[in-house]
């Protein structure tokens, strides 16, 4: 374990791979999708055929613009393609179309929260468009299999400062990316798919006797989940400082530099991996099948116009303008969609609170089941509004709302309609209640007793009368009047 | 009319579309030309016999039905063998290619026959391009219709030859260094480097992209105008190649150009030249002074051709030239590896890496392997900004002089190569000799400019000289109107070698 | 000024370039390499201090597709070609990992 006398750093910084969310793939027309069978989305482009051309996709462009102006960088005015050369069998040409000296976005920052409230500024280096290379198919023993359909697939590459000091420094920013290409609508961001991938690079500062001793900087290829990403992070702090104990002179940046490290899945560590052979001689240059993208100040303006609020700035809002928790709030920034249903709920004139317990109770729970965003779940604004009025003003009662609300997502229709055809609306007229409360003492003698007859079993009694009660008015007996009426027919006292 | 060679493209289309030749009997009488000459020129890689005639059998279908044949109806033609097509094979001469099968296209190819063209073969040429007498072929070389002991040029010699020996109408070659120009004049035939990004490179396999540009060869400057217009556009498969309007070459074709101003690069006219093509150009210029031309003394400086006490001849645009284009060649070469297509080495191998090394070893000849290792070494870290990045540098340079020199005139007369052609063997032995053939042609790729080359004439020896036109961007209509005012006033057009004649 | 290659550099520029040579046309591309790199020093001649590197003759700027999906070639299309095939896999030997 860590030394109390050793001041550890770690100092970490991040590469993302981002695939953005077109249709197609960055240089060809084929469709960009996961999971079809292998080679069926390829054409002579993205297998490199000889003679073929790629031609950039309009879309990627787009969205990278977007994600790079919502990280603050500063987004180039000119911005063109280099190859980036090095062979192996997932990348056809054997070069990598991607950006060098003039990558579309420089010198950002995200804000990655922290505790409640608190943020850490981390510096985004660069971000800039590639495409993705294919998928070597492992499952044989004695040969790999090569599938191009992820070939060509466009990926935003965002690189950090190393700016992290700690997990959870880089877990906040890793989800701070993750919650921010989701919001903007540049990535699906699945990880599973392999939509988001991550690359730390992780070294200590140690202040030992004196001096700083910086280990060697080592950097892991290919997290393709938060847990592999954290896990990753703190095995290389503990491995990085024990090995530096054991070898304080030798274990230093200064003698080893940069090494590459792979992720072993099954035992959660990190592995020693051989150097690609001169994998440091990419020979970069322009890549003179493609041109240049100017990026005009007019559509500079549009991209940033396009934007909008953002996840943190929406957070603050919901806790300064409706008065929610950061629990709620944080639920509802999670992606850009739901905070647009809520607000426009409440721009309908809904009260905020009735919505955000709408949407956080049934409208969580479905979304849930679903494994979707609760603005995904199908509900409108409208009725969204007009439930969040009906339980205002107390045409409906809780228990009858999250009814209405379930029929309203699968269904669709005015909640006020389905309320009153499926007579969910609240019932105050005392004969009605008085009927139901006659029909259910009647026909739970023993339950009447147990109320009756005091003692520890009153309560439970009096409760399921209660429930029975609220089961024939199905939901829309005013509970309190419910109450009321029950002490006052069984005789006991009014107040608890 | 017994002896369809006789016409142009021109003439032979229009034979077609009146009705006096069929597509089929055109098409017999180039299958017939071939059967009997070809052994001796070695023209082809391919020869696509059966789909021709059944392409010129519905196109006199077409005819006989009324319906358009279109402007190249009937044509048969030949196509340089680094231009892919969807039917036969396309090698780039190249073993690493022998086999392959394209499942598309190229743009000029397709654009040839939805004009009515029809495909006959695909034309040998040196190895991927890259070569100046088409003695790289990984095949075998082909011959100068001239004079067989000599070479056609390269890399578009099959091209070159295949009109030359009236083995076709017409062709497509490409040019990159002066692949398509300095083959036309030995063979004395004319060809035209466009505007880099008039005609679309999709389907051309590539050599130096920034440099490759798909033209035409032809027997006259007409028939060039006539295929240009239908290869040349916009092309969405192709980001590089420019959304221009291309208007009709042929509609002033024979309407001579007032006042122009023809400029002669003092730097070309060195001792590296020959005499005898000097005088040539010399007597060209005259040729377009008596048509009213003014003739003016432009410089290009770093275009210029130095020669030094032991006759060594060296030029800033070649070093420039070699290092940009095998720069790019290393790269565009780097997919032929035997994993997804082409050839793949039949040796155990220890790993992909030995795969790779073992396959690229047996694919590629010797001229490709050694542009490889050059552009890489020019690639590499810490050669990168003395050799790729100062090549790119003096481009620039090599263009700024072109565009001070329109300021003085409309279009450079110039050589195409410093000698008529050459034996086979003869530079085989240094590829820097071969290097210096592209002397007059480089420059132009390196500053994007259409250039065109026609025949001048004969040598004493009777060997064909050519003459080349440079003219600023998007000039091809300004060269090919200049061409034909040379070769309306010269007589010199549609030459013919003897073995046509027999 | 004649200079030569070492067979080290060769050999280093061949890897990179994924060509295997014998030693003896490592002997002989070493010669024609050095030579031909004599003549490209013919450049450092010319002062190019403040001159734009020019990668494209003819400068153009965002030429862009629309982002619809075309047609895809089949797998039997895509890998008919192929020297060695697994299935609708492209088969080479084996490799760990993807590169990217
Ligand atoms: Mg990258
Ligand atoms: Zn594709």
């Amino acid at each position: 374990m860590i030394d109390a006398a050793d001041n550890v750093t770690p100092v970490i910084g991040l590469e993302i791979h981002v695939e953005l969310a077109t249709a197609t793939k960055m240089f060809c027309r084929c469709r960009n999708h996961f999971g079809d069978p292998p080679n069926t989305n390829v054409c002579p482009v993205c297998i490199g055929m000889p003679g073929v051309l790629p031609v950039m996709n309009a879309k990627a462009v787009e969205l990278a613009l977007k994600v790079g102006t919502a990280l603050n960088c500063t987004v180039a005015e000119f911005t063109k393609w280099d190859r980036k050369g090095y062979y192996y069998p997932d990348l056809p040409k054997n070069y990598q179309i991607s950006q060098y000296d003039l990558p579309l976005s420089l010198n950002g920052w995200l804000e990655a929260p922290l505790a409640e409230g608190a943020v850490k500024k981390i510096r985004i280096r660069r971000a800039h468009l590639e495409e993705d290379a294919g998928k070597n198919v492992h499952d044989h023993p004695a040969h790999t299999g090569v599938d191009l359909n992820r070939a060509g697939v466009p990926l935003l590459e965002i690189v950090t400062e190393p700016d992290m000091n700690a997990v959870e420094e880089v877990m906040s920013l890793a989800r701070a990316m993750h919650r921010l290409v989701r919001w903007l609508g540049a990535s699906e961001a699945n990880m599973q798919m392999g939509q988001m991938r991550f690359e730390p690079n992780i070294n200590l500062h140690i202040a030992h006797g004196g001096a700083i001793h910086k280990t060697p900087i080592v950097e892991v290829k290919n997290l393709n989940s938060f847990r592999a990403l954290e896990r990753t992070v703190e095995y290389e702090i503990h491995r990085q400082y024990e090995a530096w104990q054991a070898d304080p002179d030798g274990f230093r940046l200064e003698k080893m530099g940069k090494q590459n490290r792979g992720y072993d899945d099954a035992r959660e560590q990190t592995v020693f991996q051989r150097e690609k052979e001169e994998a440091h001689d990419y020979r970069y240059f322009p890549d003179p099948d493609l041109v240049g993208v100017v990026v005009d100040r007019p559509w500079r303006e549009r991209i940033r116009a396009g934007i909008g609020e953002l996840p943190l700035a929406r957070r603050g809002r919901y806790m300064d303008g409706y008065k929610l928790t950061f629990k709620e709030a944080d639920a509802l920034t999670q992606d850009a969609a739901t905070g647009d249903l809520l607000d426009s709920a409440v721009a309908a004139g809904a009260d905020a609170k009735r919505c955000v317990n709408l949407l956080l109770g049934r409208g969580a729970a479905i979304a849930n089941e679903r494994g979707c965003s609760i603005a995904q779940i199908g509900i409108t604004p409208a009725a969204l509004a007009e439930l969040a009025g009906m339980l205002s003003g107390g045409t409906i009662n809780a228990t009858a709302a999250a009814k209405v609300f379930d029929t309203v997502v699968l269904e669709s229709g005015s909640p006020m309609v389905i309320a009153r055809e499926q007579g969910l609306l609240a019932v105050r007229d005392g004969g009605a209640i008085e009927a139901w409360v006659d029909t259910a003492i009647a026909a739970n003698p023993q339950a009447v007793a147990d109320v009756q007859a005091g003692g520890k079993q009153q309560k439970k009694a009096f409760g399921f009368l209660m429930g029975q009660v609220m089961q024939l008015s199905r939901g829309t007996a005013e509970p309190g009047e419910v109450q009321r009426l029950l002490r006052s027919k069984l005789g006991i006292p009014v107040t608890d | 009319m017994n002896d369809l060679s006789n016409l142009s493209a021109l003439e032979l289309r229009d034979a077609i579309a009146g009705g006096t030749v069929s597509a089929v009997r055109a098409v017999d009488a180039y299958l017939e030309a071939i059967a009997r000459r070809e052994p001796a020129v070695g023209a082809y890689n391919e020869v696509l016999a059966e789909r021709a005639m059944e392409q010129a059998a519905a196109i006199d279908r077409k005819r006989q039905s009324g319906r358009p044949i279109g402007p190249l109806g009937g044509l048969p033609l030949a196509i340089k063998d680094n231009l892919c097509t969807s039917y036969g094979r396309t090698t780039c001469a190249s073993k690493m290619l022998a086999n392959f099968q394209a499942p598309y296209t190229a743009t000029a190819v397709a654009r040839l026959e939805a004009a009515g063209a029809i495909v006959l073969g695909k034309t040998n040429m040196d190895e991927f391009a890259m070569g100046s007498s088409t003695e790289n072929s990984g095949f075998r070389p082909t011959a100068n219709p001239w004079d067989a002991s000599r070479v056609p040029g390269g890399s578009s010699g099959g091209s070159a030859a295949a009109v030359s020996a009236r083995l076709c109408a017409a062709a497509l070659g490409s040019d990159t260094g002066g692949s398509i120009r300095q083959p036309a004049a030995f063979c004395g035939v004319v060809g035209m480097k466009p505007t880099y990004g008039r005609v679309s490179r999709f389907g051309l396999v590539a050599y130096g992209s920034s440099l490759d540009q798909i033209g035409p060869v032809t027997q006259n400057v007409a028939d060039c105008a006539l295929l240009l217009g239908a290869i040349a556009g916009g092309d969405p498969a192709d980001s590089t190649c420019l959304d221009r309007p291309v208007g009709d070459y042929l509609i002033e074709l024979e309407k001579p150009i007032e006042h122009l101003r023809v400029g002669l690069p003092r730097e070309f006219f060195s001792q590296a030249l020959d005499a005898e093509i000097a005088s040539s150009i010399r007597l060209a210029a005259e040729v377009y002074q008596s048509l009213g031309a003014t003739i003016v003394d432009v410089s290009l400086p770093h275009s210029r051709i130095d020669v030094d006490g032991e006759g060594k001849v060296s030029s800033y645009a070649v070093a420039c030239y070699y290092i940009v284009a095998m720069a790019e060649a290393s790269s565009n070469l780097a997919r032929y590896d035997g994993v997804h297509y082409g050839h793949r080495t039949a040796r155990d191998v220890e790993d992909i890496v030995d795969l790779y090394c073992k396959t690229r070893e047996e694919g590629f000849g010797s001229e490709v392997k050694r542009r490889i290792l050059l552009g890489t070494y020019a690639l590499s870290s810490g050669y990168y900004d003395a050799y790729y990045l100062k090549a790119l540098r003096v481009r620039r340079l090599i263009k700024n002089d072109f565009d001070a020199a329109f300021g003085h005139c409309d279009l450079l007369l110039c050589p195409v190569a410093p000698t008529t052609a050459f034996r086979l063997g003869e530079k085989t032995a240094d590829p820097l000799t071969m290097y210096l053939e592209d002397i007059y042609t480089i420059s132009v790729n390196l500053a994007g400019l259409p250039g065109l080359s026609l025949p001048a004439g004969l040598s004493k020896t009777g060997l064909p000289i050519g003459m080349q036109l440079i003219g600023p961007v998007f000039s091809e209509d300004r060269l090919l109107r200049a061409g034909r005012m040379y070769e309306k006033a010269s007589g010199v057009s549609g030459l013919r070698p003897e073995m046509t004649k027999k | 000024m004649s200079r030569t290659i070492e067979p080290d550099m060769v050999r280093h520029i061949a890897k990179l370039s994924r060509i295997e040579l014998s030693e003896e046309q490592l002997a002989t591309f070493g010669r024609q390499l050095a030579d031909i790199l004599e003549y490209f020093d013919k450049l450092a001649e010319l002062d190019t201090t403040n001159v734009e590197p020019l990668a494209h003759a003819v400068e153009i700027h965002n030429v862009l597709a629309e982002d619809t999906p075309r047609p895809s070639l089949s797998a039997d299309a895509a890998l008919a070609n192929a020297p060695q095939r697994d299935g609708d896999f492209f088969m080479v030997p084996k490799v760990i990992g993807d590169s990217l």
